[in-house]
This record gives structure tokens, sequence and C-alpha cells, in this order.
């Protein structure tokens, strides 16, 4: 019993970052458009070169009466197309969901989840991207640095799609 | 010679035989869409020959000289092909993920030019028919053969190069960027062959679409390196058109000939 304790406190400490969490808040403006469609929605972590290092979040109209539909669209967050969805079969588990309405909609991505548990310790860009139908497409950017040390919440705002985009990094040690 | 060519074309409703046309008129396919999602899609293509990319205002490429091969090699139906005088377009549905050709690569075209009684007589056709014809043993008789290619490239999914596989015959295209992954701000890659070899030192035209709207075309010229390849950095996002020629001597069956061989190609650049 006490050898198996010893052996998790061990992992604990040789891997702080496996507990830090991430929590983000994406903001979806309001606008006076006389055809609205919710934005299709793609948030990541990318690494300096661009390469994707974990997927958080893809929100696409799901499909309906059998059809696909939604994923004829994807391609529209080109770059989100690019470096990770092209890759990937959807629906992906824990990534994607259905589009959301105008508001701030919060993304929990628990300590040694698979998307951070293998986040090795350096600098990463946060990347949210969105597209909607008749409508504009935006990406934002939010450079951080992994495992999280006590920093203040990181905040970058877009312009036209997007609104402001919180990155709050836990530190759970 | 120009007015000569244009004559001649639609005499003899040969859309792809004049290398020497290729100057005045741009031959080109635009694919509706280059890169797609979701399971299968749809896609229509319009084919036309023309002065301004990428307006119909000269002539049609005939639908019937189009070959659509998916990722995986086999041969995909053309559905909806209709021509009109100044455009032609079809449709084709893409069931696999992967990387589709739009082709006009055809059997290669001879030509053959003599003096008869003191008119100039010109000709066309294949090789067993100029010799069926007896065209090879016409006095001083000048042949030509010409490999022409205007193509383009449109993905499902993820791209994928087995379309891109090489015949060894006239001018091909390999991909070293893929021509369904190209943004503005990053350096493009391609690279041509010739018979099967890096085409070196071949000088290639590449223009954006829309040079209708500009005072000067942008059009730009460059040099494939001793691997074939030519490097650009496209600025302005949208479709872009790029053309290359070459011509040579060669003997084949015995007779002495000129070598025109052409490609031509429509691809995207994306915002980045």
């Amino acid at each position: 019993m006490r050898a198996i304790m010893t052996l998790a406190g061990m992992a604990l400490l040789t891997g702080p970052a496996v507990a830090d969490s991430m929590e983000i808040g994406i903001a979806i403006p309001q606008l006076n458009v006389a055809e609205y469609h919710r934005p299709y929605l793609a948030a990541w972590i990318a690494r300096p070169d661009q390469t994707v290092a974990a997927n958080l979040a893809v929100l696409y109209q799901q499909e309906r009466r059998g059809e696909e539909e939604g994923e004829t669209w994807l391609k529209d967050l080109r770059q989100w197309w690019r470096r990770a969805g092209r890759d990937l079969t959807m629906p992906v588990d824990g990534v994607s969901g259905p589009t959301r309405g105008p508001g701030t909609h919060s993304f929990n991505i628990a300590g040694g989840s698979p998307a951070l548990a293998a986040l090795e310790p350096g600098d990463y860009i946060l990347t949210v991207e969105a597209v909607r139908e008749v409508g504009g497409r935006e990406m934002v950017q939010v450079p951080f640095t992994w495992p999280a040390n006590g920093a203040a919440p990181l905040t970058v705002s877009g312009e036209t799609e997007l609104g402001q985009i919180t990155l709050t990094l836990t530190d759970e040690d | 010679m120009k007015h000569f060519a244009i004559r001649l074309l639609a005499a003899s409703s040969v859309l792809f035989a004049l290398a020497g046309t290729a100057s005045a008129h741009r031959a080109w396919m635009l694919p509706s869409t280059f890169t797609f999602s979701g399971d299968s899609q749809w896609v229509t293509v319009d084919a036309a020959i023309s002065n301004d990319l990428f307006f119909p205002n000269h002539h049609a490429i005939d639908p019937a000289s189009v070959t659509v091969t998916g990722p995986d090699g086999s041969v995909v139906e053309i559905k909806n092909a209709a021509s009109g005088e100044i455009r032609a377009m079809f449709d084709f549905q893409m069931n696999q993920q992967g990387t589709y050709r739009v082709s006009t690569a055809g059997e290669p075209f001879y030509f053959a030019s003599w003096s008869e009684a003191g008119e100039r007589k010109r000709w066309r056709g294949t090789l067993e028919t100029l010799r069926a014809e007896g065209v090879d043993k016409k006095p001083d008789v000048q042949i030509s053969l010409s490999n022409r290619r205007v193509e383009t490239y449109v993905t499902l999914g993820a791209p994928s190069t087995e379309v891109f596989a090489a015949t060894g015959k006239g001018l091909e295209f390999q991909p070293v960027t893929h021509p369904n992954d190209v943004f503005t701000g990053e350096p493009v890659s391609f690279k041509f062959l010739l018979d099967g070899a890096p085409a070196s030192g071949l000088e290639v035209t590449v223009l954006p679409g829309n040079d209708r709207y500009r005072d000067t075309p942008g059009e730009f010229k460059l040099t494939t390196d001793a691997d074939g390849v030519f490097t650009f950095t496209p600025t302005i996002p949208g479709p872009y058109w790029f053309t290359a020629g070459s011509e040579g001597e060669t003997v084949i069956d015995g007779l002495p000939m000129k070598v025109r061989s052409s490609y031509t190609a429509t691809f995207e650049a994306l915002p980045l």
C-alpha cells in the first residue's frame, strides 16, 4: 500500500504539467445582420511552427436526417482544416460538438485529459478560428507557455467574428 | 501569325493542336472549389480557352477531351457535360478521400506541313494515319509532335499524391508543394518532368486570376532549377494559372521531327 502511494506521489512530482488545467473563454459576438447563422468554430493548441499539438474544440452543424451536410463546410475553417481537420475522422470524441450562438462560452480542459496529458513543457499558441455562413471568417491566436506558472489569464480580442478570447492556465501544484 | 493561328483553330476545331497559340490564348479548367470536406461531394468545372483569367471569351474546351482520375487511379465518370460557344462545363462526384486530377492529356498529335504545287499543305493526325496516308513521303515534309496537357487538381479531405504518378511522356507536373495546399505568404515549389526526367531551365509563366481588373496583369516568369523545380510566394489570394512549354527534336519510328510539349494548370492560393 505504501509502495503504491509513493509511486503515485512520484508521478505527480515528475510531471506537474499533467495536472495543470486550462480554461478557455470564447466570446461569439452578437451581430446585427439580416441573415445570421451560428459560426463554425475550432480551437486548438499550435506549436510555434503551426503544427497541431492538441485539438480542443470543433463546433459545426451536426448530421441531420442522415445527411452529413454539416461536414461540407468544415473546410471553410481553412487553417484548422489544413492543420488538423483534414486528417481527422469526424466526429471526434470530446472535441466536436454543435454550433453555439452569441455569448461567452467556456471550455474547460481538465488536467490529465488527452489534450493536455501529452503536452510537453514549452511555448504554444492557442488558436481559435470562426467562420460564418454568408458571413466572415476570423482567427485569433493567444501565445502561452506550458505548464501553468501562476500568471494572470491571457486575453486577445477578435474584431469581427470573434470577441474576447481568454486563456486561464491553472497551476495545480 | 497570331491571326493565322486563330483562323486555323476555328476552321479545324483543333482545340489543343497549336502550341503557337498558347501565348495568345490561355487554356484553363476552373473547378467550383479546390478543397472539399465531407464524405462525398460534387464539383463542377468550367473549361475554356480565353485571354482573361478566368473569364470565357474565346473558345470552349471539348469536355470529351477531359479525363478525371481519382485518388486510387480509377477513372471518375464525368456528368452533365455541356459545351457552349465560349465555355464548356462538366461535373463529377468525389466519393473517395484524396486528390483528383482533371486532365485533357490524350494521345499526342502529329502535325505535318509540306509544299505541293506551290501551295503549303498542312495535316494533323496520329502516327498510324500519317504513315497510312503517305504524309511521311511528301516532298520536304516537316513533321512535329505535340504533347499538350491542361490540368487542375481538387481534393476531398487530406491531399494525396497518387494521381501525380508520371507517365514519362511530355511535360508533366509533380508536386513539391501540393497544389491544393497553397497559401499566400508561403513559398510554393512545383516541379516539372520532361519525358520523365527533371525539366531544368524551363521557363514557367504564372498569372493570378482576375487580370482584367488590374492595369498590370501581374504575370511573372520563373525558370526551373536543376531539379526541374520552380519556387514563388503567392501574395494575392485566389485562383492562379501557370504554363510552360518546351521544344526539341526527336526521331520516332525513323521519322525526324520537332517535339512540342506544354503543360498548363490552375490552382488556388488561400489567404493565410
